[in-house]
């Protein structure tokens, strides 16, 4: 049965990286749904966010397929209720003369949201949640004439005790750095 | 002369101040312990190719007619050696014609280091005069690669290159070097690389998982081994043996993983897959444990994986942990190097004999050998078959020689009549299937064991894929042994027309050019042979010809190769006719 699954991955910082991990899904004929990469906690390493939708089993494979790259450190995989995701999205609303500002602030503020920017001729507003949060308020803003509208890749912690700390923390103990990895 | 010649010590360092990006290349694959480099010169390589001028007697440099046929060059060097093969090419078209054997070494896990030239940094991105992303389009054939901007990071990246390349699962890796790069000084220093963090080439033995394995081994009735490429990679040959010999396990071979155990070996039942030997395949679904070893379950060797091996136990010995249950799900997973694996498991393994177990594999090869290899051995028609060629090979080299082979029908039948005595001994295209493979594979397993015999068995479709290399063959002197057998036809894609799209043959028959007549331009001496009488003097002829030699074979024209696991059926469901 397929299902969403989010892909955590952390690498070395390191030019094609992202090619290379992308291409594991490519090959596999998975879609990604969303990607969001950043520096992680850990100076020097970047952790990869990535949602798909697919059956366990192919979820594993490509897993395992995306920590055998080299210059992947670990590759973890997890189902929604395995973790506390979310994600930000941005909504331009034009200030028209006839606009409600006082239902669209009830709307605002029903969703936990808030106004980012009052800009001469438009109004920004910023929600973080899930896709569905941010869904439900993109359905509720749309009357009030939607005049752009932007939504990250999701971004998502486990609920459990993280072991990558640990699990870096040994692999730097066994490796011997031999090299300097500065290219 | 300086003390470059030879390599340095794992600790040791080297150093030399002010030199060029491309001498430290070269320095760089000296210390590295490189004899041999492929390639092909082009714009953007010119430094690093005028750099290896001056080193002439320190790097050997082999300049074949194309890319493709010098990487496939370095794949056979490194099949025959066990060290990685070594190639260059310039940037655009002659870096994207290694794609081909870029990915034929990484889906057989060979080691390669392949450099290519790239136009100078300030020009990244602007469409320059053959430049070619070809960081991108490497990336899904190659363990690894990288593009270096700056002379001092070459020695780091090349360290780097050969210690992924040879190390865990063995694969290509690629360097893309920027002309800039190559051309610029700076102060010299070479350290090999023994690790890195993000990289775990062997993973840790579990000991536990060894003793439950082992105990499994013990207490079978039927165990079967499976046996790959991994045994040979892993330098695991003698374990493997005393592995074999001591639990009196039945072990059959993928096609890489032919020559690990001599052919002749008692416990040796042959060769699994789709046009592998009966017993080894129909009795894979009879077996109550199957011992995987360093092999990944292709479908070529699985056939219908719903219908494989089901009733077995599986015991999986791999070191690429993405291998495991990727295809066959095991019950104990033995993640390692197959040589300490085997060490483990030898020392807690009980003896065996298990006589009646592998009588039955006896009374599968005496029904095939009725139905099929008395046919194809001692064929009783006009026509020469593959197999007595091949057959024919092997006693006069004594199963001494390596056998290079192209893709397609005389592939499966080399694989399936040669005899090995020794390891290392097979160089064939596996997973990738790469018709043009065999002729520049063959060169550089002559360059590589000068004092083996080499004889390339080609198909007549292969052939003239990279025919080019006799060019290359005639120059460097190597005295390749090349045997065409010629059916006229595409053979295998011929067969499968034949039993599944009703005889319809689409594109398949060829009319070929005077081989003879092109190997003797090309400065290779050759001659024809069709009649049966006289196939033993003519293969005499080539084996005792002091260079090399093309010996073009007529075969009968609409053989098939059987036996056979047809697309999508069960290993237990094979053909025999």
């Amino acid at each position: 049965m397929k299902q969403s699954y989010t892909i955590v991955v952390f690498t070395e910082n390191k030019i094609g990286l992202l090619n290379r991990i992308s291409a594991q899904f490519t090959q596999r004929h998975i879609n990604i749904e969303s990607l969001t990469t950043s520096e992680s906690e850990y100076p020097g390493i970047h952790r990869f966010t990535i949602v798909i939708e697919d059956t366990e089993e192919k979820t594993r494979k490509v897993v395992k397929q995306i920590e055998k790259q080299v210059e992947v450190l670990k590759a973890y995989c997890f189902t929604d209720a395995e973790t506390i995701h979310s994600e930000i999205a941005l909504y331009k609303i034009k200030r028209e003369d006839d606009l409600d500002l006082e239902k669209l602030h009830k709307v605002v503020r029903d969703n936990n949201a808030f106004v980012k920017e009052m800009l001469n001729g438009f109004i920004i507003i910023e929600k973080t949640g899930t896709k569905e949060e941010t869904h439900k308020l993109f359905d509720e803003l749309y009357p009030f004439g939607l005049h752009g509208f932007v939504r990250s890749g999701r971004v998502s912690l486990s609920n459990q005790m993280s072991t990558f700390k640990s699990y870096l923390e040994a692999l730097e103990t066994h490796s011997k750095e031999i090299i300097t990895d500065n290219f | 002369m300086d003390t470059l010649t030879k390599t340095v010590g794992e600790n040791e360092e080297i150093s030399k101040k002010n030199i060029s990006g491309s001498e430290a290349i070269i320095r760089s694959l000296l210390a590295e312990d490189v004899g041999t480099v492929f390639g092909y010169p082009g714009g953007a390589i010119m430094p690093t190719y005028d750099a290896l001028y001056h080193f002439q007697k320190e790097l050997k440099h082999v300049m074949t007619r194309h890319e493709q046929g010098a990487i496939h060059a370095a794949q056979g060097m490194a099949r025959v050696t066990g060290k990685p093969g070594v190639v260059f090419a310039t940037s655009g078209p002659g870096a994207t014609n290694l794609i081909t054997g870029l990915a034929d070494a990484k889906i057989d896990s060979t080691p390669l280091v392949c450099i290519t030239g790239q136009v100078a940094s300030p020009l990244l991105g602007t469409d320059a005069f053959q430049e070619t992303d070809i960081m991108s389009i490497s990336m899904p054939v190659t363990k690894w690669n990288i593009q270096v901007t700056k002379a001092e990071d070459i020695p780091g990246a090349i360290a780097k290159a050969f210690y992924i390349a040879t190390s865990g699962r063995p694969g290509p890796v690629l360097i893309d070097i920027t002309k800039d790069a190559q051309v610029a000084s700076f102060d010299f220093t070479y350290k090999h690389c023994t690790g890195f963090r993000s990289y775990v080439p062997n993973p840790a033995i579990d000991y536990d998982e060894i003793e439950k394995a082992a105990a499994l081994i013990n207490q079978a009735k039927k165990p079967y081994i499976l046996f790959g490429q991994g045994v040979i990679l892993a330098n695991a040959e003698d374990e493997f043996k005393e592995f074999v010999e001591k639990t009196g396990i039945p072990a059959a071979w993928t096609l890489l993983g032919l020559s690990a155990l001599p052919t002749d070996h008692p416990l040796n039942v042959g060769m699994l897959g789709m046009h592998g030997n009966y017993g080894p395949n129909v009795l894979t679904n009879e077996c109550d444990v199957l011992i995987a070893i360093g092999m990944r379950f292709d479908d070529r060797v699985t056939g219908d994986l719903n219908r494989y091996a089901k009733q077995a136990k599986v015991i999986h010995l791999e070191i690429d942990p993405a291998e495991i249950d990727k295809n066959v799900k095991s019950d104990i997973a033995l993640l390692g190097h197959a040589k300490d694996l085997l060490q483990v498991l030898n020392t807690m393994c009980k003896e065996n004999k298990h006589e009646a177990w592998r009588k039955k594999f006896d009374e599968y090869k005496a029904i095939e050998f009725e139905k099929v290899i008395e046919k194809e051995l001692n064929p009783t028609k006009p026509g020469l078959t593959m197999g007595e060629v091949v057959r024919r090979v092997n006693d006069l080299t004594d199963s001494e020689a390596v056998i290079v082979t192209d893709v397609g029908q005389h592939q499966m039948v080399a694989c399936r009549y040669a005899t090995f005595k020794k390891s290392k001994s097979n160089v064939t295209s596996g997973g990738l299937g790469t018709m043009g493979f065999c002729l520049p594979a063959a060169l550089g397993a002559k360059l590589g064991a000068p004092e083996r015999e080499v004889i390339a068995i080609i198909g007549d479709g292969g052939f003239q894929m990279t025919i080019q290399e006799l060019g290359t063959i005639s120059q460097t002197e190597a005295a390749v042994k090349i045997i065409i057998l010629n059916n006229q036809f595409l053979g295998m894609v011929r067969q499968w027309q034949q039993l599944f799209f009703d005889k319809r043959y689409s594109s398949t028959e060829l009319t070929n050019p005077d081989f003879v007549a092109i190997s003797k331009g090309f400065g290779v001496e050759a001659s024809t042979v069709s009649d049966r009488s006289k196939l033993d003097e003519a293969l005499k002829t080539m084996m005792d010809y002091e260079g090399s030699y093309l010996l073009e074979v007529m075969i009968e024209k609409e053989d098939n190769v059987f036996p056979m696991v047809p697309t999508g059926a069960s290993v237990e469901d094979i053909r025999l006719e």
